[in-house]
């Protein structure tokens, strides 16, 4: 397996912002992990040093015979400056837990693994010894799921899971046993915020078994109209149940959420046209852009792109400014750490320049 | 997920509310949970304890009659478990098994796994009838499922191993 190197593999991991997927315009992307455990050793609570750099050197071994992972990507956690580890933070693609957040050393043995080929890979020493993932672009749990299942079969018939007859996969935290699987959309309801029928929406998915919290994991704070929206059990029912349920319920919602815009453009076609294109405004032109403020500016644009009131950028520039127009991003391209103020302004700056690149958006 | 209020720590306490129409969520770590009072009994702010509380008492006290522990393969307590909601190691499910059940039962609506049959690789001649069994539930499954073409690996699978077997 190879080393990541971030400086050659500038885009690593976000081959979901091509958005490519199925109702990639309101769904940004689907993710699906499930939770492994293995026979011999404590979870990674009680795990030492020395049973954590087993874990890991067994792991990596299976891996390097394992498609699709084999020949693929490898991240330690400790070969990683803090800038590293943020970035792979901002993408998604590591969580709090396995890069050590808010603790003075990185956590040992802890890596991230990733497939060159599909966009499929696993968290080693987490919260859990293994966490298989899969992020992909669009409304589509049942490939993302696939895509992680196949992994799972291979490492499965290698590795010896820690597995109970009545409880299924065992982890360290008991909300997650069973298959271990949580499946999430990233999803942005503009439609069902503007005609304030939000509220009856998340009130619904929460009876039907589902939970939704805000962008990025960050406490449950919604920012730029997007929702998390996951499973909440993962005991008692068959994976294949529990995707099925996602697809249906995330399924309703883009219905709604597309029945919401239909409803807008006719009530108030003068309104909506002023917010979406205000909202370009002030990206192309402002000089200083704190990420909330600018999240919630693409959120306009975004809506705009999908009534076909903008004629550009594409949801594609929309989604790389997202990941690359954070803390960590920034500085990288800047190669300095920066205050916030700075950082403000470095975020401004970089969302004209990649506006201006992605050419006039000119409307009616 | 990080606490809401403190950023700092896990979230383990959930609370969604609704109040004139308005939903609203807020997770928070046992700590600050405890501070705006979330902690239904003074003294025990335990995310599991505050869950099992408003679900309730009675249950609670029954399991702690009859708490185990602790494990003996990574020492893990009762009140480590309560403390941080996590458990030391797959051990700790079976030491703590009657607890664990009402617990999940209580999170999940359910204690039966109904996922995926996880067959272990084979390797000693004990484990070989236990990945029979489960190779022959994956099977059910997968016929169940109409997935042909998995339910074929899995019956050669299954003709290799008795064959393996009976060898």
């Amino acid at each position: 397996m190879r080393k990541l190197n971030l400086s050659l593999m500038p885009n690593f991991g976000l081959s979901w912002l091509e958005a490519a997927g199925p109702d990639s315009d309101i769904v940004l992307s689907t993710r699906v992990r499930i939770a492994r455990n293995l026979q011999g050793y404590p979870f990674s609570v009680r795990a030492k040093p020395a049973d954590r750099a087993a874990i890991f050197s067994t792991v990596r071994e299976v891996l390097e015979r394992t498609s699709p992972v084999a020949g693929g990507i490898v991240a330690e956690i400790e070969d990683l400056d803090s800038r590293g580890r943020q970035i792979l933070l901002e993408r998604h693609l590591v969580s709090r837990e396995l890069v050590g957040q808010g603790r003075a050393e990185a956590p040992s043995s802890a890596a991230l693994v990733a497939s060159e080929q599909e966009p499929v890979g696993l968290m080693i020493n987490e919260e859990d010894h293994l966490r298989l993932q899969s992020l992909t672009s669009g409304f589509n749990p049942r490939e993302t799921w696939q895509l992680v299942d196949a992994l799972d079969e291979e490492l499965g018939s290698q590795l010896p899971y820690a597995f109970h007859h009545e409880f299924g996969h065992l982890t360290s935290c008991p909300t997650n046993c069973g298959t271990g699987l949580r499946a999430s959309v990233l999803i942005h309801l503009p439609g069902l915020v503007l005609t304030k029928e939000i509220n009856k929406v998340l009130q619904g998915i929460s009876q039907v078994g589902l939970t939704f919290r805000g962008l990025y994991g960050e406490g449950s704070e919604v920012i730029g109209n997007l929702f998390q929206v996951s499973n909440q059990t993962t005991l008692g029912k068959s994976e294949e149940d529990l995707i099925d349920h996602l697809q249906k319920i995330i399924g309703q919602v883009v219905e709604y959420e597309r029945q919401a815009r239909a409803v807008l453009v006719r009530d108030a076609p003068n309104v909506i046209e002023d917010k979406v294109w205000r909202a370009y405004g002030l990206l192309r032109h402002a000089r200083a852009l704190d990420f909330d403020e600018m999240m919630n500016l693409l959120s306009g644009v975004r809506l705009g792109l999908s009534l076909k009131l903008l004629s550009g950028p594409s949801v594609y520039v929309l989604n790389r400014i997202m990941i690359f127009a954070q803390n960590a991003h920034l500085e990288e391209t800047s190669a300095g750490t920066l205050s916030a103020s700075e950082l403000d302004i470095q975020r401004a700056f970089y969302v004209r320049s990649v506006l201006a690149e992605a050419g006039p958006s000119a409307g009616p | 997920m990080l606490c809401d209020s403190c950023q700092n720590n896990e979230a383990e306490v959930h609370l969604t509310q609704i109040v004139d129409n308005e939903m609203t969520t807020v997770h928070l770590c046992p700590a600050c949970a405890a501070e705006k009072g979330l902690d239904s009994a003074a003294g025990t702010n335990l995310p599991l304890t505050d869950f099992l509380a408003q679900m309730g008492k009675a249950a609670i006290a029954e399991e702690e009659a009859t708490a185990a522990g602790p494990c003996s393969y990574c020492q893990t307590t009762v009140d480590d478990f309560r403390r941080t909601g996590r458990l030391g190691c797959p051990h700790c499910y079976s030491i703590y098994e009657s607890q664990l059940r009402a617990i999940l039962r209580r999170i999940h609506g359910s204690t039966y796994h109904l996922g995926k049959v996880y067959v272990p690789p084979a390797s000693e001649e004990a484990d070989r009838t236990a990945r029979l069994a489960g190779l022959r539930r994956k099977l059910q499954r997968a016929v169940e499922a109409e997935d042909f073409e998995r339910a074929a690996v899995i019956r050669d699978e299954i003709h290799e191993l008795e064959a393996a077997i009976d060898a």
